[in-house]
């Protein structure tokens, strides 16, 4: 009697279990494949593309060589990358510097405004991304808006040359990539305990030690987030260079896109595309590490 | 309570600098000039030689057909996805994979997909483009599907089963419609990327078949006309509508 009912409920925890690894396969499993098949296994095809001899017309030939990494080191690439990384980087910058203060301004907006306020800050994001950089030629252009204004301001005494300049590059990289920088750094501030900022507003601290001390250690791991947000993707570029930098800024995305379309060099063009990917991996692992660790102080400070 | 002060300075001056673009292109859509950079005089004859324009024409038609095909396609498998993830699996690896292919360098993606056509012998076409949007669009239904079911409450779920609903009831009396404001938001999001993509577009589209990004691509390198303001105007306006709208979706059910 009781060895049935024993069994019972053992072929009865053993059939939910087949039902919930069947329900598991049939909702999941599609959509696994799916990423396997169309992200996965292209990703691992780069990488083994990159260890093979490059095709006449594109592709490849099956003969293993390290030789497209260590073209890597030439010098006209290394300019590349300095170069990009420069560009990249001053962008990266000025996001934060613009796009912190605004995530922290809508943190003190009133709860019902704040919405607003961030679907205004992301919604250009969904715009097309070509007809964005495509608004910064006619505003930058010598008759473009920007000019007029500044010498009808007395400001400037001649049209400036803007357009075609790293400096234009940094503007339409800035300008694709602000909202990505905002809405992580928002909700890092928003998460922000905020009955330790209550706490330390109490105990008497002033509103800057409080953010020194508290808000900014905390809002950290989503600043580098947004950081990664506007980096990587501005490095992997090539509409913006071209199209504002007149051809005369070449980043990575432009030596890639160039190996692939142009000088039909594939393993070469995987090379570099792989080191954009192995970037973003290697940049999230960094914030995920700061990241455990300032929660863990805050854990154990609480 | 809440104290802006000083802090209304950027948040104004991100609003002018993400805006202002916005604002001239609009404005020069309706300008009479050649020349989108000088204001000259109001006219609607940009959008009327717009609508005359072949290639705009034939690229806006092969865009709507990829981004409808991968607004279902990536709607099914994203939606399947984000319930299989967050009531069965609970992995945040697994989840992470999910949503892989919404944070990888879209220029990675487009090649790797390249390859993988060439490698594969899939001819370059409408279909390709399809395939590799679904990808990256399925990870953004996840997305936003799975952000639903945090909200949502699975316990009704469980009442159904343990009143002797079978899967198949469960899912569609209780599981589906809880998720629908985040379905329709996670479609209406996947249609607005599709349409406005381009990278990845460029490198897995055949050369007869440009969709309406890569037919903009060479307008601009072409040169600046007034025509392509119009254009920018309409799509603009497309994707603010349908943005906004899946907000809307989103946040009118979450405060009920």
């Amino acid at each position: 009697m009781s060895l049935s009912t024993n069994t019972r409920k053992n072929s009865g925890r053993g059939a939910s279990r087949r039902r919930a690894l069947s329900a598991r396969a049939i909702f999941a499993g599609p959509g696994l494949l799916y990423i396997t098949a169309f992200m996965t296994i292209p990703l691992i095809l780069i990488f083994v593309y990159s260890f093979f001899t490059r095709g006449r017309f594109g592709g490849v030939v099956w003969e293993f060589t390290l030789a497209n990494y260590s073209r890597l080191f030439e010098s006209v690439y290394v300019n590349v990358f300095i170069s990009s990384v420069v560009i990249a980087g001053t962008t990266t910058l000025l996001a934060l510097v613009l796009g912190y203060p605004t995530a922290y301004a809508i943190t003190r907006l009133p709860p019902k405004w704040r919405t607003i306020a961030l679907i205004l800050v992301v919604l250009p994001f969904w715009t097309n991304f070509l007809i964005r950089t495509y608004a910064w030629i006619i505003l930058l252009n010598s008759e473009g808006p920007v000019n007029s204004t500044l010498v009808s301001l007395g400001i400037i005494g001649a049209p400036l040359g803007l357009l075609y300049t790293p400096g234009a590059v940094i503007v339409g990289l800035l300008y694709a990539y602000l909202p990505l920088v905002v809405l992580p750094i928002y909700a890092s501030l928003e998460r922000a305990d905020r009955q330790l900022l209550e706490a330390a507003s109490n105990l008497g601290a002033n509103r800057f030690r409080t953010f020194i001390d508290i808000t900014l250690p905390l809002s950290l791991p989503g600043a580098m987030i947004g950081a990664i947000f506007v980096f990587v993707p501005s490095l992997g570029n090539f509409v913006v260079p071209e199209l504002l930098g007149g051809g005369k800024t070449v980043m990575v995305g432009n030596l890639i896109r160039d190996q692939f379309l142009e000088a039909r060099d594939w393993p070469f063009g995987a090379v570099i595309a792989l080191f954009t990917v192995g970037l973003l991996v290697l940049l999230f692992a960094v914030q995920a590490a700061i990241a455990r660790k300032i929660n863990g102080k805050q854990v154990s400070h609480a | 309570m809440h104290k802006i002060g000083w802090l209304r300075l950027p948040l104004g001056i991100t609003y002018l600098f993400l805006y202002t673009p916005i604002v001239v292109l609009v404005i020069m859509s309706f300008n009479i000039s050649k020349t989108p950079f000088v204001w000259k005089g109001f006219s609607t004859r940009w959008y009327a030689e717009l609508f005359q324009n072949e290639l705009v024409r034939q690229g806006f038609i092969n865009t709507m057909i990829v981004a409808v095909s991968a607004t279902i396609l990536a709607t099914i498998l994203g939606t399947l996805l984000a319930i299989g993830i967050s009531r069965y699996f609970r992995s945040a690896l697994l989840e992470a994979y999910s949503l892989a292919p919404a944070i990888i360098p879209d220029l990675a993606l487009a090649i790797g997909l390249l390859v993988f056509f060439s490698l594969m012998g899939v001819t370059l076409s409408l279909v390709s483009v399809l395939l590799s949007h679904v990808v990256f669009g399925m990870a953004f239904v996840a997305a936003v599907v799975i952000a639903r079911m945090g909200q949502t409450d699975s316990s009704l779920e469980e009442a159904s089963r343990d009143l002797g609903g079978n899967a198949f009831t469960t899912f569609f009396k209780i599981t589906l419609p809880s998720l629908a404001p985040g379905i329709i938001a996670g479609a209406l999001l996947v249609f607005t990327l599709s349409l406005d993509e381009f990278v990845v577009a460029y490198f897995t589209n055949g050369p007869a078949t440009p969709t309406l990004p890569i037919v903009i691509y060479s307008m601009v390198r072409f040169g600046v006309t007034p025509e392509i303001n119009a254009l920018a105007a309409l799509l603009l306006l497309v994707s603010f509508t349908f943005v906004l709208s899946a907000q809307r979706i989103t946040r009118l059910t979450d405060s009920v």
